[in-house]
């Protein structure tokens, strides 16, 4: 993998999730029954961040959980790599809640159609809301985000990759691109 | 994220990346089933035959209940009421069964080796649940999941397993399996009913009670199969009781937060006295809860891929 292009530094990234929680307090009126859900594993510090700045500007005390959609998935058949069963963690009621739900990168559609499955067996929300900090194109399901970091163009072969302070030591998001030989 | 084995066969041999994977997955599904909707989509479309030609209820509806939640289609096979009454082998069953198109086996036999040869018979992935005096690899795996919940860890803990040592595929599974995982096990029972060669388990095998339960974390007592008294392995329910058994006062010398297990069926009053079994100590009910995680986490983790 090598790295093509920077498209958001620490700043930028920042500047974007504030943007988000300006726009989700902007479209929601009842903050009193709204929560934030973090898709794993880098959306959950999305989410996170989302929930303080919330929190901050509108005084509040959202709920934040956590969302592993990886049981849910459409190729559990013929995935090559299998991917890890990570930790749900939704410890409140979800039922006619409005949740956001918040995922790094937003592509084919496929994690989000399965984490909207997934939260159905958690409960009946009233909304459910889909922030994205970058929507990448290339949908092959018909699912769009409600708020999105910013949008690009990518070539489906690319790779976005998100690094959070959290757990990579840096924020940064980068578009790699598969090196020959790879 | 694969298991390195493609069948469960028995714990002998299971590396730990392997085992700490199986665990960790047992945790997360663990989570689902503290839920409303108890159930995930994931082996959708997935058939698993349920071969069972041994008596079993536990385990029996512990996998059943593992292949429902995980949306898959059990298929349930009691050798009592099939053509093996009528005479058909093994392979013969096993190749019926697969000529309508399965995907997965789990298998309880009483003769040892059994899951070993189905894999030479049917391309599915098979699951031992039990053969004969070799192995019963989800009980171990449930054993560990159950401590490592209560104790947090698994490294360097003292499991004295005490029992009928000879006949217990559970004691075989776990030995192997907590050596792996770097804990210190020893086997403990009447010298009639340990095995003649305890060097092959690579564990202390001992037949006083009192040395096997110093500084024990984890105390894991077996049934003691009443219908062998009469073959004269031990003199009576009585004296096993007193020599062997676990009451109230041998708790009061262990650790005070000594995990006391029980692969069950217990017989309460024999090798565990009822209030030690309801003690604050005991995670028996534990351990039939985690069964159900522990058997999503094997069928999950060997049915994906190609």
């Amino acid at each position: 993998m090598k790295k093509v292009e920077l498209i958001m530094d620490s700043h930028s990234l920042d500047l974007a999730l504030t943007r988000m929680a300006h726009q989700i307090v902007e479209h929601n009126n009842d903050l009193a029954n709204m929560c934030i859900v973090g898709m794993q594993t880098r959306g959950v510090f999305l989410a996170r961040r989302i929930a303080q700045k919330i929190n901050q500007l509108e005084n509040v005390c959202l709920d934040c959980g956590i969302l592993d959609v990886t049981l849910y998935r459409d190729d559990y058949r013929n995935a090559f790599k299998q991917p890890k069963v990570k930790a749900t963690d939704i410890p409140f009621d979800i039922n006619k809640k409005d949740v956001i739900l918040v995922d790094d990168v937003l592509f084919t559609g496929r994690s989000v159609r399965a984490a909207l499955d997934a939260l159905m067996d958690v409960g009946r929300p009233r909304t459910i809301q889909l922030a994205a900090l970058i929507d990448r194109g290339h949908r092959e399901l018909p699912i769009r985000a409600d708020y999105a970091g910013k949008k690009i163009t990518t070539l489906a072969k690319q790779e976005v990759a998100l690094k959070v302070t959290e757990i990579d030591s840096e924020d940064s998001l980068w578009l790699m691109e598969v090196e020959e030989g790879d | 994220m694969k298991l390195q084995i493609q069948h469960l066969l028995g714990l002998e041999g299971v590396s730990r990346e392997d085992i700490n994977l199986i665990l960790d997955t047992a945790d997360n599904f663990y989570g689902v089933l503290q839920r409303d909707i108890k159930v995930v989509p994931t082996l959708r479309g997935k058939t698993i035959v349920n071969l069972f030609y041994e008596n079993s209820t536990r385990t029996r509806i512990s996998f059943e209940l593992a292949e429902k939640r995980l949306s898959a289609n059990p298929l349930n096979f009691a050798a009592s009421t099939s053509s093996a009454s009528k005479g058909e082998t093994l392979r013969d069953t096993i190749q019926n069964i697969e000529a309508m198109k399965i995907d997965m086996v789990v298998v309880r036999h009483s003769s040892a080796g059994v899951p070993y040869f189905l894999t030479k018979c049917t391309d599915a992935v098979i699951v031992n649940a039990g053969d004969g005096l070799h192995e019963h690899p989800t009980q171990a795996l449930l054993d560990m999941m159950t401590i490592r919940q209560k104790l947090g860890r698994l490294e360097g803990l003292k499991v004295a397993i005490i029992g009928d040592i000879f006949h217990s595929r559970v004691a075989r599974s776990n030995a192997w399996g907590m050596k792996t995982m770097g804990m210190d096990v020893v086997l403990c029972g009447p010298p009639t009913l340990l095995p003649q060669h305890p060097e092959s388990l690579g564990v202390p095998v001992t037949d006083n009670v009192d040395e096997a339960l110093e500084g024990a974390d984890v105390v894991m007592l077996l049934r003691i199969q009443l219908e062998r008294q009469s073959s004269a392995v031990f003199p009576s329910i009585r004296e096993y009781r007193d020599r062997y058994g676990v009451d109230l006062d041998r708790l009061s010398k262990l650790k005070k937060d000594v995990v006391i297990m029980h692969p069950g069926p217990v017989n309460r009053g024999v090798e565990l006295a009822s209030n030690v079994a309801d003690s604050g100590n005991s995670v028996i009910l534990d351990q039939v809860t985690n069964g159900v995680a522990v058997r999503m986490a094997v069928l999950y983790l060997l049915g994906g891929g190609e």
